[in-house]
């Protein structure tokens, strides 16, 4: 077959997603950020979502997350993304307001602006990328790292005397009357980057039909902070995390 | 259409915002301001205007709310006193690096720490100096009656919205709490979504038809453009400086000597005043109503024709320093008389506090 055959639109089977950007990453080789930006910049487009979304970047290493998607962004302060979304969805109700964060900005220093946002039950989108660790300053403990892990912070491993437990907050955010719908995905394998995809477009779904919030938390590898391989960051994660954090509905209302 | 009330200075600054046709209001509750969102709730705007009110979770998502919705374009604010102040700094910074417009109320309450609940003026430093982390300023604006806390809402967000920058509205905890007559604005209807989109293009309220994507954020990697930007705030507050200062003058036409006060003290001050130039004392008021920009050459030229300079604050002296700059030389002296803690001297003790200083104006 001739290589104009070959590159022929109807024989194209795979290509960056319209909302996208071609602004070259800053996310290492192998890290999850690529395939759950990915997934929402498809969604977006496919949802007709583009004209009337705002996205709120966290601090970590999706900071730069209003790079890669093509629509509007705010950028907070650490931690601080649900408040954002608060008022950004209180304020401008027709449009989509979704959160992304990681475990140290979700978890730690912005556990009360993320308890209470779900509380109120804020019409907002809240995506979780849970990889145990903080990346983007080095790889120190996270709230949700495991017992022995080791970390910049922890190097003897996580010990429960010196560090306490990891934290697993979308459980308790499960519980609290303003949340309709907590999932825990992760995108390792193409199976679970369908299922989370299907989750997120529920979630954005919800969203939009003022259903409450909803949190989609994806169980995320940091190859570079772990100091594995990406292959062996996905094997550790399927052994190790899925233990603490299994995958699945926490709450589907 | 005007209405002529009787109401305290904290309901004051909730009634004037929703004439104003701000979109919305995040607080959370601390004396002596939490007559603010009390107020907001008690008239439920939102049934009217369509004006968002919210008590958040904390100071700091109050202000973070307020920084998400001024990142839409919305005419957004918050209130807080002095502790809950500090903790909004973290936001105030984030407001003022990213280019937002947005106001705020302070209701001062005396420190440090959580202090007393009485009224004070002891934030003027960290009001005016910045607050916050990095290089920058608000417009900070220090109401002396119920009127001027009512008119100081309009003018702090329209302020805002001119340069893209947070105002504060700076009150002392007296002109909060205290009641006096206030004629309140006609009502203006909200801004259209389109109105918004006009005024406010950098607004990430949703691209619509636009475009390209907008992105508010605070962050710049490249030191080389960081300091553009820093740059460009610099410049923006050079053009505050030139254009924006405010004050107000009491017999200074003749005055010998010069009292420098803002905010409710500068009444008890007048009072002072009016008492010593019964005995034929020649003193004059000057009272900034902008505390940042703060007006220095007025001060300069005031000072230079009078015999000394007394600079009355309820704290331990903070704008003196800004007046001692503002001077800049070694004649006139000035002396500071302050109270702290929450108390507030009468004129009288002003007035001894000034024949302390300046003995020879008794003769």
């Amino acid at each position: 077959m001739d290589f104009n055959d070959i590159i022929r639109p109807e024989n194209k089977v795979y290509s960056r997603p319209r909302l996208l950007t071609d602004n070259i990453t800053h996310y290492c080789p192998g890290c999850s950020h690529g395939v759950v930006h990915r997934i929402i910049a498809e969604l977006l487009d496919e949802m007709g979502l583009e004209d009337r979304t705002i996205g709120i970047a966290p601090v970590g290493c999706a900071v730069f997350a209003y790079n890669y998607i093509d629509v509007d962004w705010i950028e907070a302060a650490h931690g601080r993304a649900p408040a954002l979304a608060t008022a950004a969805s209180r304020l401008n109700p027709e449009c989509l307001v979704f959160t992304y964060q990681g475990d140290g900005d979700l978890a730690a220093i912005g556990t009360a602006e993320t308890i209470h946002a779900c509380n109120r039950g804020e019409n907002i989108v809240i995506i979780f990328i849970n990889n145990a660790i903080y990346g983007m300053t080095g790889g120190q403990m996270a709230p949700t790292t495991l017992l022995g892990m080791k970390t910049a912070t922890t190097p003897y491993g996580r010990r429960v005397d010196l560090n306490g437990h990891p934290l697993a907050i979308s459980p308790l955010l499960a519980q609290l009357d303003g949340t309709c719908y907590v999932t825990r995905q992760s995108v390792h394998t193409p199976g679970a980057v369908r299922k989370a995809k299907a989750a997120i477009k529920k979630a954005f779904n919800n969203a939009l039909e003022k259903r409450g919030t909803s949190v989609v938390e994806i169980v995320s590898t940091c190859n570079s902070g772990w100091k594995m391989t990406p292959a062996d960051s996905n094997k550790w994660m399927a052994e190790h995390m899925f233990e603490k954090y299994p995958l699945g509905d926490l709450k589907n209302v | 259409m005007e209405e002529v009330k009787l109401m305290k200075g904290n309901e004051a600054i909730a009634h004037a915002a929703i004439r104003y046709g701000c979109d919305g209001y995040f607080g959370y509750p601390i004396t002596p301001q939490s007559e603010v969102l009390e107020t907001l709730a008690e008239l439920m705007p939102w049934e009217t205007t369509g004006m968002v009110v919210l008590q958040a979770e904390s100071e700091v998502a109050a202000i973070n709310m307020v920084y998400g919705g001024a990142a839409t374009g919305k005419a957004v604010m918050t209130s807080s006193s002095s502790p809950g102040i500090s903790l909004k700094q973290e936001g105030i910074s984030y407001l003022a690096a990213s280019e937002l417009p947005a106001l705020i109320l302070n209701c001062m309450r005396g420190g440090p720490g959580l202090g007393t609940i009485q009224p004070s003026q002891s934030d003027y430093f960290q009001a005016t100096k910045g607050g916050g982390h990095g290089d920058y300023h608000l417009i900070i604006l220090a109401p002396a009656t119920v009127q001027e806390m009512a008119d100081f809402v309009g003018l702090g967000f329209d302020l805002a919205f001119k340069y893209r920058t947070p105002s504060m509205i700076l009150a002392d905890g007296i002109v909060g709490q205290m009641m006096e007559k206030v004629v309140l604005p006609p009502q203006r209807p909200r801004r259209t979504e389109e109105q918004v989109r006009e005024q406010c293009p950098w607004a990430a309220c949703g691209k619509g038809t636009r475009k390209h994507r907008n992105v508010v954020t605070s962050l710049e990697l490249d030191s080389a453009k960081m300091e553009v930007n820093n740059l460009r705030f610099q410049e923006t507050y050079r053009r505050i400086e030139e254009n924006e200062v405010r004050f107000e003058e009491y017999y200074t036409d003749d005055c010998e000597y010069l009292m420098v006060a803002f905010g409710s003290i500068a009444r008890i001050c007048l009072k002072a005043i009016e008492e010593a130039r019964a005995a034929g004392v020649k003193i004059g008021l000057i009272r900034p109503i902008t505390l940042w920009p703060f007006p220095k050459a007025r001060i300069a030229e005031l000072a230079a024709k009078t015999k000394g300079v007394l600079v009355v604050e309820l704290n331990a002296g903070q704008m003196i320093e800004d007046v001692r700059l503002a001077i800049n030389a070694p004649t006139p002296s000035v002396h500071h008389f302050g109270r702290m803690g929450g108390i507030v001297p009468n004129p009288g003790e002003i007035i001894d506090a000034f024949y302390s200083h300046y003995p020879e104006a008794k003769a």
